[in-house]
């Protein structure tokens, strides 16, 4: 076994309403950034985890976010990062 | 007939439930707490509001996984009434015994008040003692009370009967406004597709007297009670 970090990024489905976002997005704009098109707030997790390889730890996350960690009615997920703890 | 009613950690109108049951119906109920696994022979179950874990991750997301979730999902899957309320519908859609999600308040405020449903559909063992298209006032009060689903299963639910409450619009509320929470098709209660799951938003066990308003939720603790009892 080795222990690995894992990093998923959990974002809301395009398409879907998203206010968090919108209102981020009202007040970058009201900073003057206005080259900002949209925001979409989501989650960022950071797991350590013992598996015998990276695609193990991989696959483990993954079902982890299909049963637990993202919504699969409204969250995507993006396993962003699989390295050594 | 006998209640069942959930506490998890941060649930606050288990209490609520509690005294609808036995004051408003006069009826026998048992708290059951979310490390056990017995429902304590419960004929129905209530999943209470309030904010479970903290809402952490997602509302209702780390209830819908609390080792009594497994005996309410079997009684479910028996055919066994579920009552959703508030955080109740959102640990229900979680744990998928309903169908789609409930997001974060489209205004992105929490919003407490007394709100105008319409009953869409009085054929269910929850709202027999309701008229089809009846208004009734029932208080809300949540921040992630959005209803959403794909457009599938918006229309499924549609055709089906499933959409059982409906924000809708009376006298005192513009028609623009009337909708709390963004909901999509104004959904505020559905039925699974057995009919024996309900989820809804807003709090029928807050207005069963008198005392605090206009008691309409007490209809759908009657319609219960005379679904079992029959």
């Amino acid at each position: 076994m080795n222990r690995f970090r894992v990093a998923v990024h959990i974002v809301p489905r395009r398409g879907l309403l998203d206010p968090q976002g919108k209102a981020v997005a009202d007040a970058l704009h009201t900073l003057g950034f206005g080259a900002v098109q949209s925001v979409h707030v989501g989650r960022h997790l950071v797991l350590e985890l013992d598996a015998p390889d990276a695609d193990g730890a991989r696959s483990m996350t993954r079902e982890m976010c299909e049963r637990l960690l993202a919504n699969p009615v409204t969250e995507d997920f993006h396993i962003a990062e699989v390295g050594a703890a | 007939m006998k209640f069942g009613i959930v506490t998890f950690p941060g649930s606050n109108c288990d209490y609520d439930a509690y005294r609808a049951v036995v004051d408003a119906l006069g009826e026998e109920a048992v708290y059951l707490w979310h490390k056990d696994h017995d429902l304590h022979g419960s004929d129905v179950v209530i999943l209470p509001g309030g904010f479970s874990y903290g809402d952490y991750l997602r509302a209702g997301a780390i209830a819908a996984h609390s080792p009594i979730m497994r005996e309410v999902i079997q009684h479910a899957g028996r055919g066994g009434p579920v009552l959703g309320i508030c955080n109740g519908f959102q640990i229900a859609c979680e744990a998928r015994l309903l169908p789609g999600a409930l997001l974060r308040n489209a205004s992105l405020k929490f919003v407490c008040a007394p709100i105008t449903l319409r009953v869409e559909n009085a054929d269910t063992r929850f709202t027999s003692g309701y008229e089809r298209g009846q208004l009734i006032t029932l208080p809300v009060a949540h921040g992630d009370g959005r209803y959403s689903a794909d457009g599938e299963t918006l229309d499924r639910l549609e055709g089906e009967g499933q959409v059982v409450f409906r924000y809708a619009p009376d006298r005192l509320q513009a028609e623009e406004s009337y909708n709390p929470n963004g909901s999509m098709r104004d959904i505020a209660g559905i039925v699974s597709r057995e009919g024996n799951v309900l989820g809804m938003m807003p709090h029928p066990e807050r207005a069963v007297d008198p005392v605090l308003g206009r008691p309409d939720g007490l209809a759908l603790f009657e319609s219960l009670l005379q679904h079992v009892a029959a």
